[in-house]
């Protein structure tokens, strides 16, 4: 993999059949690993009795056909999603801000949301519509704040916002410990594990909502996606080879809160993975967000279905929060890449 | 000839109320013309240029490209009509010479986002002009100051535009670079037909390169014209505070400043 970005390819303009080809490869990557996800679990299913489930001629009523397609399948799915929803959220901050640092979790984008989600779960409101609007509406507010406190003196330095992310997360987190700490205690349990990010949750409801709002994000997020490229080398020279900086800031700050809104709703926190994968993406395939947005996605949504099948499986039948994982394991991984091609992120 | 940048009165100031950047400038730039700005440090040169980029908006008087207002302007038309290459540019993520200079095809690329064959040749084009041909697979940020000087102006070029505007482009040069950097401009003026604005602090380069140089004294024109008319020595001497002596430079006969002790 780690030739793709090799010195030919990047002598020669980026085509979309490469984009293609590359989206295809890691496209049937991540169906292989929700393949295997599949078949690894707490109860033994074999790789042919799935066929046959999935072939028809198995019967939906019994018991290997009820984990598979009512527990496995959603929670895959859903997992899926919030890797994916994270990574592209990683690459868009991080080329909005310039800074290779940012990703929704540092910049308290996520901690945000949570905090609007967990307002609309102690004011009762339900999971279909409530707290997904809650934690949309947290995420936009910490965007904002991020533009009105960053942007106050020194015109949106890049290095300002992420302090102040850093910030804003502390205090988020701050007032979510508190409603945790004083919650009634049936409700406790499950938003204590929700903070450290819980996929189990995965309904055919929730991912029917949070599908279409993902392709939406990609689509519109895609279509500016070279525009992306001209504002990481400075927002004054992207205005000056054309782009319309500040709406299309805007424009990507608003689709990516929704969309990290969107996925926190259901999924809870999860940390280090909108920071990692878009580093790996980077190493192998180059800082063209044309390629690297499809790239990041999705690699960034195997690379969680991944670490959640991990989490369900090491110490089965019982089980680790997902953020346990994505951490434990991506850190030194992150750290071996570092050391070996440079921090400097540039090509190999 | 009609003139590809025309400003009329100029005045700019960041704040309302608060003392005036620039004032009362007034010129224009001719096709295939090279134009020195200079002037001492926080004369206003680069605040010049931002506004003649409509990165910054005057607070009185208009910039015409042609018969059309800046204002009126899209940035990706502006971008395809001027080009700049500006002092800062420092890339955060990896970025290939060719990736960089491509990036001077945005604003002539189509709906689907993707550079075509015609891209690709103009890319090739700049890289030839700017002896950089052989960096293409070089990733940017490893390339030497000139080399680095060098690629930004093939993103300028491949830009295609009517008018350059370059911001200390041999800062941080040695010489041979230096005279290859005004070499390059001269080309792009002579034989491209472009309009080049170049904000310079090396008198004697702008001297021996420019058709005319613009001479600013705290934010006010002190005087335009061709170097043998601008560059005297009262005038040297008033506008940069220090005492000089200007003589012919006995191989180009244009001025040469030397400082005195």
């Amino acid at each position: 993999m780690g030739r793709l970005a090799d010195r030919t390819a990047a002598a020669k303009p980026l085509t979309p059949y490469r984009v293609l080809r590359l989206s295809a490869m890691m496209g049937l990557l991540l169906l292989g690993v929700a393949g295997l996800s599949m078949v690894i679990g707490t109860a033994d299913i074999s790789l042919k009795s799935i066929l046959d489930l999935f072939l028809g001629s198995g019967t939906s009523g019994d018991p290997a056909g009820l984990i598979l397609f009512r527990i496995r399948l959603p929670r895959i799915i859903l997992a899926g999603f919030v890797g994916f929803a994270l990574s592209l959220g990683g690459v868009v901050f991080q080329a909005l801000l310039r800074n290779p640092l940012a990703d929704p979790y540092i910049l308290g984008v996520s901690s945000g949301s949570a905090f609007g989600a967990v307002v609309a779960i102690v004011l009762g409101f339900g999971f279909s519509i409530g707290v997904p609007v809650m934690s949309f509406a947290g995420a936009l507010l910490t965007v904002w704040l991020l533009m009105q406190l960053g942007a106050r003196r020194m015109g949106m330095e890049s290095t300002t916002i992420l302090l102040m992310g850093v910030i804003i997360n502390a205090f988020f987190t701050a007032i979510i410990m508190f409603f945790i700490s004083t919650a009634a205690d049936e409700r406790l349990h499950s938003m204590l594990f929700w903070l450290y990010g819980d996929l189990s949750q995965g309904r055919y409801t929730h991912l029917s909502l949070i599908g279409p709002a993902l392709l939406g994000a990609l689509a519109i997020l895609y279509r500016h996606s070279g525009a992306l490229n001209l504002i990481t080398a400075g927002e004054e020279t992207a205005a000056q080879l054309g782009v319309e900086v500040d709406r299309i800031k805007k424009i990507c700050f608003l689709v990516v809160s929704l969309m990290i809104g969107v996925v926190v709703a259901f999924s809870g926190l999860i940390g280090f993975i909108g920071l990692m994968v878009p580093h790996l993406a980077r190493m192998v395939f180059g800082s063209d967000h044309r390629l690297l947005i499809p790239m990041a996605s999705l690699g960034g949504a195997a690379f969680l279905i991944a670490a959640d099948t991990l989490a369900r499986t090491l110490i089965s039948p019982s089980e680790l929060p997902v953020g346990v994982i994505t951490a434990f394991m991506g850190a030194p991984f992150f750290v071996f890449l570092l050391r070996g091609k440079g921090s400097r992120w540039r090509r190999p | 000839m009609a003139p590809t940048l025309t400003l009329t009165d100029i005045g700019f100031g960041y704040g309302y109320g608060e003392a005036r950047i620039l004032e009362h400038i007034t010129f224009q730039v001719l096709p295939g013309e090279i134009i020195g700005i200079l002037g001492p440090n926080g004369s206003g040169k680069s605040t010049l240029l931002k506004l003649m980029d409509g990165i910054l908006s005057p607070r009185e008087g208009e910039i015409w490209i042609r018969e059309r207002r800046l204002t009126d302007f899209k940035r990706s038309e502006l971008a395809r009509e001027m080009a700049m290459v500006s002092q800062e540019n420092h890339f955060r993520f990896a970025f290939s010479v060719m990736e960089v200079v491509l990036m001077g095809r945005f604003p002539h690329l189509g709906k689907m986002g993707f550079e075509g064959k015609r891209d690709a040749a103009a890319a090739m084009e700049a890289l030839e002009a700017t002896h950089t041909e052989h960096l293409a697979h070089r990733s940017v940020e490893e390339l030497s100051g000139g080399e680095k000087q060098r690629v930004l102006i093939a993103r300028a070029l491949a830009q295609e535009p009517k008018v350059i505007l370059l911001d200390e482009p041999t800062s941080f040069l040695d010489l041979k670079y230096k005279r290859e950097m005004f070499r390059l401009i001269t080309t792009l003026g002579k034989d491209k037909g472009l309009s080049v604005v170049v904000v310079s602090h090396d008198i004697d380069l702008a001297s021996q390169y420019c058709d005319r140089v613009l001479l600013l004294k705290n934010g006010v024109i002190h005087k335009l014209g061709t170097p043998d008319a601008v560059i005297t020595a009262p005038d040297i001497a008033e506008v940069y505070d220090c005492p000089v002596h200007v003589d012919q430079n006995p191989a180009t006969g244009k001025p040469r400043v030397s400082i005195i002790r």
